[in-house]
This record gives structure tokens, sequence and C-alpha cells, in this order.
């Protein structure tokens, strides 16, 4: 017995080693690109289109960034924080709630409200589009950054996210704070709510990230140049038949700077999951 | 004892299901429950009736209409737009190839996040954090600038991988080729969501179940299928789901990087909807196409559903 | 109680979330009001004042924000109770965004563009204003003059004006001069005219093939035929249409004529050309690719070019990027034109009809603002009574260069039916003659079979 305790020690140590050498290569493997963006944006136009690569800007340029803050790069990252926050925000709250409904009450209609749901996320938001455009317009919402908010909280991965986590909460403790004579909120928010933390942690910063990226809804939606976000920006510096893959990779750069800073700022939202043990014990 | 713990709870949820959810439970009960449970849903509820719903009901409406630019001249003609459908070539090239892309990538996707999750939750936190921030920068640098520095590494004159390894080979306008660059880096941008998720799921497993395992003398995988992977399986559904979405939804990489070339070699649907829509302005069509994708999803999420509820 | 409590706090909880959206949502149609005027210059939108919204496609400089300011400070002195607000559009996403706004019924009151969309898709669609009256007799005989082509491409098949052009262009290609000097193939060209034979231009780029070979020039292909997507495909027609002079649809315009066997001898002389090396085929190109590959120097010619395509690269370019027309076996070149102008959505709105006319007339046709429009956009004015709008301009020599080729002007087939199906099929069937290697007359075939059943 303690034999073979150890030599499943000796084996789990050499795996150990082995999983870290791949997860470091697999990692300067996805570190790659962006440390090509970012280079990339040091680099002039004609290093860039060279036949032969250069892996570090020799002589680096901050012509890109020049060019890109001739357009009200700030301004456009402004709406694309506010519309980002927003977004976060109103679905981390309604999907938190419904969530959990969905995963822990037994009411009419439940298996009806999550088929549809799944149909909703099935559906191709680029279909969806059009009638939602006609829905804005009339609501007067057309070029308008709400018009990007509301559709993104209405899309329900938010919910479905929350109901799988709440599932794993224990029933017994919720009706242990039944039996206490906790409210319905008081039990949401005292016992559920520090119990799915780190999902609500993932879900804001995923709701962060897709809305900061949901290019397509943002070009339907947004259309006059003070409303447009970051990414409308970016994709515009593009034309027909050149591409400044420069000042792309600059203003790339740029945008992704702040959604960096969110995650790192969110991570310890969604580290320990000592809450569940905590209440269990 | 403490093995058997988890497997109880695990068991009792599907026989739950399996009889009525309202077994059990008083008629006063069931009314009071349901009444609390949409006021807790009423939040939600607005945003999605009012902006996915109400668009959602009208794109199946919109399907059964041949509708063009000419919004006012629509004429309806019943089931029209779906016999087309399967009789479009493209679109049923199109479907073989999103069936591939689904087929490779969904697994890979689960699996691969699965096990770097695993191999890096009990990481210092530093480490871990950095590990889970790597796999999460494809996301974080937004599709456009992916796929441009991606398109830019595979460029067959002045591309990197050409450079690197010596090849001279055209790797997007290959029919062989093409797809399985489209898949590499939809893998690439598509693990990071997943992992986050395992990693906060493997955090919050009973950690005293595990050691209690331990103990007993349970092995390492034995620890991993009896307690962790019940607890995690709800995240894995979730994920199984969503990499499903997202894979057969995948477009934005094939508009910028072959434009669904060569030969259709990476054409999807959903770039075919995107075309016919935008494109060919054929509403009513795209439409119908979307409705059908929307079931096909919808079918492949059931049956996940199915798998993963009778698993254990 | 308890249940009062419950139900109290989730109304809280909702009104709070509702209250929220409803705040911002007040709070930033606040702060998109003045932005609105701030395009206006001058901000003082009375409330008399008509304002109509212009879209407009990258054509040169109208894709600047700045110009077009200048533009709309300039309208405002003449115009001060007309307001314009602008959209700047590209071509990777405008036709998306003007899609959805067309069904949305969200589109501006002008927009600016080719016939090819303006008249064939919009026009067609009845979404146009009628422009005959901005057709006088003058604009009409004026343009005439330059070309008649341009005058019908903005006449819709029921014969009503849909656009008022204010430039045009040619589309050529492009050598490197330097690595055709070096490898010998000038002598195939003639600079003064630019133009050259089909026999000249096999020569030509078997010379530069085997310089290559030799390490004479550092080029990796003479030539790349780019089939990867629709950008730029107006380069490959041409090259196609040129070698032996068939024509891509019948001189009605009613259909396509790519199998013609003038074209199909084209597609295997470039086929052959292909397969000895002296030309390569992409099909993970498109005409922004190839340019950037003429522009390292990878290719040493581009079947894209123009004047804009010439001022994008200038930076870039290491070389000197020379004009020429597309190859012909009988030496008389028929290229593609690009004619710009604007068009109006029909809201019904008279007052708005009538300023979004008052400001065509005023970039097209003012005495001032009319060159100096064409010169913003990079192009030829498409008024024979502008002349030379570039002389004693720094842009003067340069365009000389493509004022050569403004005879060389074919004929405008563009307005053909199922014109955007076509740019489909047409790379399709390259990619199966150049990639799969398909066989030429079936993939011709089927290339105009396809593209007839959407006319």
């Amino acid at each position: 017995m303690n034999n073979a305790k150890s030599k499943l020690a000796g084996t789990s140590t050499g795996y150990k080693w082995l999983s870290v050498v791949i997860l470091i290569l697999l990692a300067v493997f996805f570190i790659f690109p962006l440390y090509w963006i970012v280079t990339g944006s040091f680099k002039d136009a004609i290093t860039i289109n060279a036949r032969t690569p250069q892996w570090f800007p020799l002589a680096p340029t901050m012509e890109n960034y020049a060019k890109l803050f001739k357009n009200p790069a700030f301004r456009w990252l402004g709406n694309t924080v506010f519309m980002a926050v927003m977004a976060m925000f109103l679905t981390c709250l309604t999907a938190a709630l419904a969530g959990y409904a969905l995963a822990k009450k037994r009411f009419y209609g439940r298996g009806l409200l999550f088929t549809i749901i799944i149909c909703a996320m099935a559906l191709p938001k680029q279909v969806i589009v059009i009638p939602l455009l006609q829905e804005m317009n009339i609501l007067h919402l057309a070029d308008n950054i709400w018009a990007v908010i509301l559709p993104t909280v209405g899309w329900p991965f938010g919910v479905f996210l929350m109901k799988q986590f709440s599932e794993t909460i224990p029933t017994e403790i919720l009706e242990a704070a039944r039996v206490d004579g906790a409210g319905e909120l008081r039990t949401f928010f005292s016992v559920v709510f520090p119990m799915i933390k780190p999902g609500i942690g993932a879900l804001a910063i995923f709701t962060f990230v897709n809305s900061w990226n949901d290019y397509f809804l943002q070009l339907i939606m947004l259309t006059s140049r003070e409303n447009w976000t970051i990414s409308l920006g970016i994709a515009r510096l593009q034309g027909e038949m050149s591409s400044d893959f420069g000042l792309i990779m600059a203003g790339a750069t740029l945008a992704a700077i702040p959604i960096v800073a969110v995650f790192i700022a969110f991570q310890k939202y969604f580290t320990q999951g000592i809450a569940m043990g905590a209440v269990k014990g | 004892m403490a093995q058997n713990a988890p497997a109880v709870t695990a068991e009792r949820k599907p026989k739950k299901q399996r009889q009525s959810q309202f077994s059990g439970m008083s008629k006063a009960l069931i009314r009071r429950e349901t009444i609390s449970a949409y006021l807790f849903l009423l939040p939600s509820l607005i945003f999605f009736v009012g902006f996915v719903v109400v668009p959602m009901v009208m794109c199946v409406v919109y399907s059964f209409l041949d509708m063009g630019l000419d919004v006012s001249s629509a004429t309806f003609i019943g089931l029209g737009n779906y016999i087309e459908m399967f009789q479009d070539k493209v679109f049923l090239k199109g479907l073989l190839n999103t069936a591939i892309i689904v087929v490779v990538a969904v697994p890979t996707v689960t699996a691969f996040s699965l096990w770097v999750s695993s191999a890096i939750y009990q990481m210092k936190p530093v480490s871990r954090s950095f590990f889970r921030c790597v796999f999460y920068l494809p996301v974080v640098t937004g599709t456009v600038a992916v796929t441009v520095v991606w398109k830019w590494m595979f460029n067959t004159y002045n591309g990197l991988i050409n450079q690197v390894f010596g090849t001279s080979t055209n790797w997007l306008g290959n029919e062989m080729t093409a797809i399985w660059c489209i898949i590499l880096i939809l893998f690439t941008t598509s693990i990071g969501q997943p992992i986050v998720l395992y990693v906060a799921a493997l955090g919050n497993v009973d950690q005293s179940l595990i050691e209690a395992a331990e103990v007993d003398g349970a092995t390492k995988l034995q620890v991993f299928w009896k307690i962790k992977w019940p607890q995690i399986l709800p995240t894995t559904l979730y994920i199984l789901v969503i990499t499903t979405i997202n894979s057969f939804q995948c477009f934005a990489l094939i508009q910028l990087l072959t434009s669904g070339g060569p030969n259709n070699a990476t054409t999807t649907i959903m770039y075919y909807i995107f075309d016919t829509a935008y494109k060919y302005q054929r509403f009513g069509y795209a439409n119908a196409m979307g409705v059908i994708l929307a079931i096909i999803i919808a079918i492949f999420s059931a049956i996940q559903f199915k798998v993963t509820k009778t698993d254990n | 109680m308890k249940n009062w409590k419950k139900v109290l706090a989730l109304v809280l909880a909702t009104g709070m979330t509702l209250s929220l959206a409803a705040c911002n949502g007040g709070g930033s149609t606040a702060s998109t009001a003045p932005s609105d005027t701030g395009s206006g210059e001058g901000g003082g939108s009375t409330s008399g004042n008509v304002s109509i919204e212009l879209w407009t496609y990258p054509i040169g400089q109208f894709g600047d924000q700045e110009t077009l300011d200048g533009i709309i400070a300039a309208f405002k002195e003449v115009h001060p109770e007309i307001d314009v607000t602008i959209q700047l559009l590209d071509y990777t996403n405008g036709d998306t965004q003007v899609t959805s706004a067309i069904t949305a019924g969200t589109t501006p009151d002008i927009i600016m563009e080719g016939p090819e969309r303006l008249v064939s898709n919009y026009g067609a669609n009845g979404l146009m204003v009628d422009l005959s009256d901005l057709w006088t007799e003058e604009a009409t005989a004026d343009i005439s003059a330059v070309s008649e082509a341009v005058v019908n491409a903005c006449k819709g098949s029921d014969g009503v004006y849909y656009e008022y052009p204010l430039c045009m262009t040619t589309h050529c290609m492009a050598i490197n001069y330097e690595v055709f000097e070096a490898a010998g193939a000038l002598q195939y060209i003639d600079e003064e005219t630019r133009t050259w034979t089909t026999d000249d231009f096999v020569a030509a780029m078997e010379a530069v093939r085997d310089a290559a070979a030799a390490g004479t020039v550092n080029v990796m292909f003479p030539g790349i035929i780019y089939c990867g997507g629709q950008g730029g495909d107006q380069g490959t027609r041409a090259l196609v249409n040129n070698l032996y002079s068939g024509t891509y649809t019948n001189a009605e315009h009613t259909e396509y004529t790519a199998n013609s066997p003038e074209n199909v001898e084209a597609l295997t002389l470039l086929k052959s050309m292909v397969d000895n090396g002296s030309l390569t085929a992409d099909s993970s190109f498109q005409a922004a690719d190839e340019l950037q590959q003429f522009a390292n120097g990878t290719a040493a010619v581009t079947f894209c070019w123009n004047a804009s395509n010439q001022s994008q690269y200038a930076e870039q370019v290491q070389f000197t990027p020379f004009a020429m027309a597309f190859p012909s076996d009988d030496g008389e070149p028929e290229l593609c034109g690009g004619i710009y102008g604007f068009g109006i959505f029909d809201h019904g709105d008279e007052a708005k009809i009538e300023a979004a006319k008052e400001f065509i007339r005023f970039v097209c046709d003012d005495a001032e603002q009319g060159p100096e429009s064409v010169r913003l956009s990079g192009f030829f004015p498409v008024r024979d009574s502008f002349g030379n709008v570039y002389e004693g301009t720094e842009n003067e020599a340069r365009m000389s260069e493509f004022q050569v080729m403004m005879p060389y002007l074919g004929d405008y087939y563009n307005v053909i039916g199922g014109w955007t199906e076509q740019r489909t099929n047409w790379y399709n069937m390259l990619q199966q003659i150049f990639v799969s290697g398909a066989d030429i007359q079936t993939a011709a075939d089927e290339f105009v079979t396809a593209s007839n059943a959407n006319i």
C-alpha cells in the first residue's frame, strides 16, 4: 500500500513537470500573436510588409499611434467603456437573479422558458439584427449606444451560465435558510450570492469582453462617428485596396489594454471557491 | 463514506426531474414558488423578451416571405425558402463544412480546456492567473486584430509560418489546409472562456471530500471521476453548449480570412447566411437558413443535455 | 410580512434597473445631440433648418472626416438653412450597413458611390429619387462630351436618372519599372501610349521569370492572379477580357458572355502561364493582398491599379510603379471604368429631397467647389468644362500618367443585373480553373449559366 502510493507520487511529479513544459510551450504559442500585434504597431509599413520578418522592431516608430490619435480614439474608447460597463452591470444583476430562479425554483413554465432560452442562443445574431434595428428605430434608439447595450443584456448566455452555477448550490442550504425564517431576497443575497460569486466574476468578464468585441451589433446600430466604439474605429481604418496593418495593430493594442486591465482586476472574484466549503462547514 | 456523498446528490437530481418537478409540493407552495420565481426572473425577462424574443419571432415570420431590399413588396411563399435550401449546393456544402468544424472543435476545445484547468487550478495564484490570462488573450485582442495577424502569419510570400518552416505552402488558398487553419484559429479564440470557467468550477469542488477520498486511498483518476467530475458537470454542459453554438456560428474568421474559398472549402452556414442577407439581400431566405441553423443547434444542445444528465 | 418584504425588494431591484436604463438613455441622447450640430458647423441649427444626412464610401478623400467637414463648411456659407451630417462607410462593411439601414428604414438622404450600387441596386428596387432635374441640358451635354457611357450608366433600365456623377477613373495595371528594366522587358511595352500586346505581355512575363530565376531581379513571381474574393475583381476581369478582345457582357447588358471563345482562349493562355511559372494564382488573395506583394517587391506587376491606389501605396513602394493598360491582342485596350457620384434615398420628404439636391449641385456643379471635389476624390472630372483640374497642383505630373488611360475607357457593363452574385461566381470560377485545374470551357459555361440566372 505504502509502496504503491510512493510510486504513484513519482509518476505524478513526472506528469506534473511534463504538463508544465507543455503549458509553457502553449503559452508561447498563445502569446505570440499578441506579441506580433504589439511589436507590429511600432513598425512602419515597409518593415511590416518586408519579405523577411523582423522579430523585433529595430527602428521603432510612433507614427501609427500618431495616425491613430488623429482620430477621436479616446472618445471611441470612452464610448466602448461605457457600453461594456453598463452591459456588464445589468447582465450580472439580471442574470444572477434569473439563473438562480431557473436552477432552484420549481414553477410553471420553467421547462418552456428554458427551451426558449436555448433556442434564442442558437439563433444567429446576424439574422436577428435586422428586426432589432427596426425595433430600435421605433424606440428612437437608432445610433444610440443603448441600442447595443439593451440586446446584449437580453442575450441569455448570462442566464444560462448563472443557472449552471446555481445548480451546484446544495438544496439543503436553501431549505435551512428558509427554516431559519430568511426571506427570499435575504436568502439570495446572504446565501446564494456568495456561493455563485466565482460565476458572477466570470460572467462579468465575459460580458465585458464580449460586448467590447461584439463588432457586428455595433456596426449595424451605431452610425455617426461620435458614437462609434473603438472596434468600429479600428475596422474603419482598413481601406478597400490597402490595409494599414501598423495602424490596425496600434488600434488593437490600445483597445486591448483596458480589457486586460479589467481581466486582471476581476481575477480575484473568480479565483477562490472557499465560499462553498465554508458555508457547508 | 465520504466518497458516497457526491454520488448521492448527483443521483437525486435526475430522479426528481424524471418524475414531476413539483413532486411532494403543496398547491400553495407551488403557487408561491411560481410567483417568487417570476419576480426573480422579471428584470431579465424584460430585456430578453423585448430585445431577443420579439426580433426572434419576426425572424421566423420573415423566413416564410420572399423578402428583398424593397421590404414593402415582400410576398408570402410558405415553405418556399425551406425547400430551396435543401436544393442549394452551397448551403449543403456549408452544412458539411460546419459539421466538420463542430465535430473537430467542440471535443478538442472542451477536453483541452479541462486538461489545462486541471493542470493550473492548484498552482500558486500568480502562475494560475498568468496561464489563465495567457489563454484568454486571443479573446481579449478582438476578432479583427487576431484574424489580421493570423492572415499575415499565414501569408504565402512573406508570412512568418512559411519563413520559419522554410515551406512555401499557400495555407489559406489550399482546399486541404484552409479549413484546418480556420479550426486552429477558432480553437485559439475559443478555449479562453472554458478555462476561466473550469478553473472557477474546480475551485468550487468541496476540498474536504477530495481529502477524505485521498485518505481512503483513491487514485487521482478516481478522485477526478468520482468527485470532481459530477461537481463540474453543470459547467461542462454550459461549455459544451456554448462551444457548439460558437462553432456553428463561426463566421467572422471566414469572412476576414478566406471569403469561404477556395472552392467553397471553408463556406459555413453562418457565412452563407450572412452573404445571402447582406450581399445578395435575400432576407427571407437568409432568415429561413437561420431558423434551420437554430433548430440544428437546439437539437445538438438537447442531446448534450440528455447525455450529461444520464452520464452518472 | 415575509412575502411583502420580498415583493417590495424585487420591485425595487427592477425599478432601479429600469430607471438606470432610462436615466442613462437620456444622458446619452443628450451627449449625442450637440455632436449632430457639430458637423453642421456653426451650430446655429434653428428649428427652421432642414437637416440632411450624407453617407460616403471612401472614394479618395471622401473617406476623411476633415475633408467632408470642409466641404460642409463651404456649403453652409451658401446655404445656412441646411444642416448636413455625415457617416463614413468602408468597403468591408459599408454594404452591410446600407442594406440593414434600408430594411429598417434608417437610410440617409444622400449616398455617394457608383452606378452598380446606386442605379442597378437601390434604384432598381425603387428606393431612389429621380434626379432628372439635376441633369440639365447643359450638364448632360457637358458629361456626354467626356463619355456617353457615364450618362448611360447613371440611368436605370427604366430610363430614369438615379445618380448624378462627380468623377471617374479607369482601372489599369502597373509594372515595377526597375525590375522590367533589369530583366530587359521594357522592350515589350510602349511607354508613350502605355499599351502592350498579348504577345508582348507573355514575353515580358517570361523575361521577368527567367531574370528572377537567374537572380538578376529580386522578385518571387512576375504576377499574381488573385481570386480569393471579390475585392478588386475589375482587374482580373479586364485582364481576361483584353487578352483576346472578349467582352464581359453583351452590348445590351442583358447577359454575361465570359464563356465566349475569346475569353476561354484568354483563360487558357493565363492557365498556361500559371503552369510555366510566369504567373501564379492565389486563392487566398484579394486585390489588397496582391497590391501589398507588388508594393514590397514580391510580384513585378499588379492587376489592380489606379490613381487612388498609387497615392495610397506611394510611401511604401521603393521603386517606380509604372501604370500600364491591360495587354490586348490588337493593342487597343478597353479598360473598366469607375464612376462615382451621388444618389438620394426617397423618404417622401420634399424639403429634404430639395435640400439634398441643393447639396449635390453645390458639390458637383459649383464653379469652384466642383473641380475641388474632383481633386479630393483623386480621380478625373466627368464634366468636360472642368478641363484639367490638376493643372498647377503638385499632383499634375502624377495624374497625367493616368490621364493617358482615359481614352481607353471601355463599356461600363457594371449596370447589368445580378451584379453582386456574378462577382462571387467570378472568383469561384477563377479558383476552379487556376487552383483546382477544372476544365476551362466547363467552368466558364457554369459561370455564365449561374450568373445569367440572376439577371
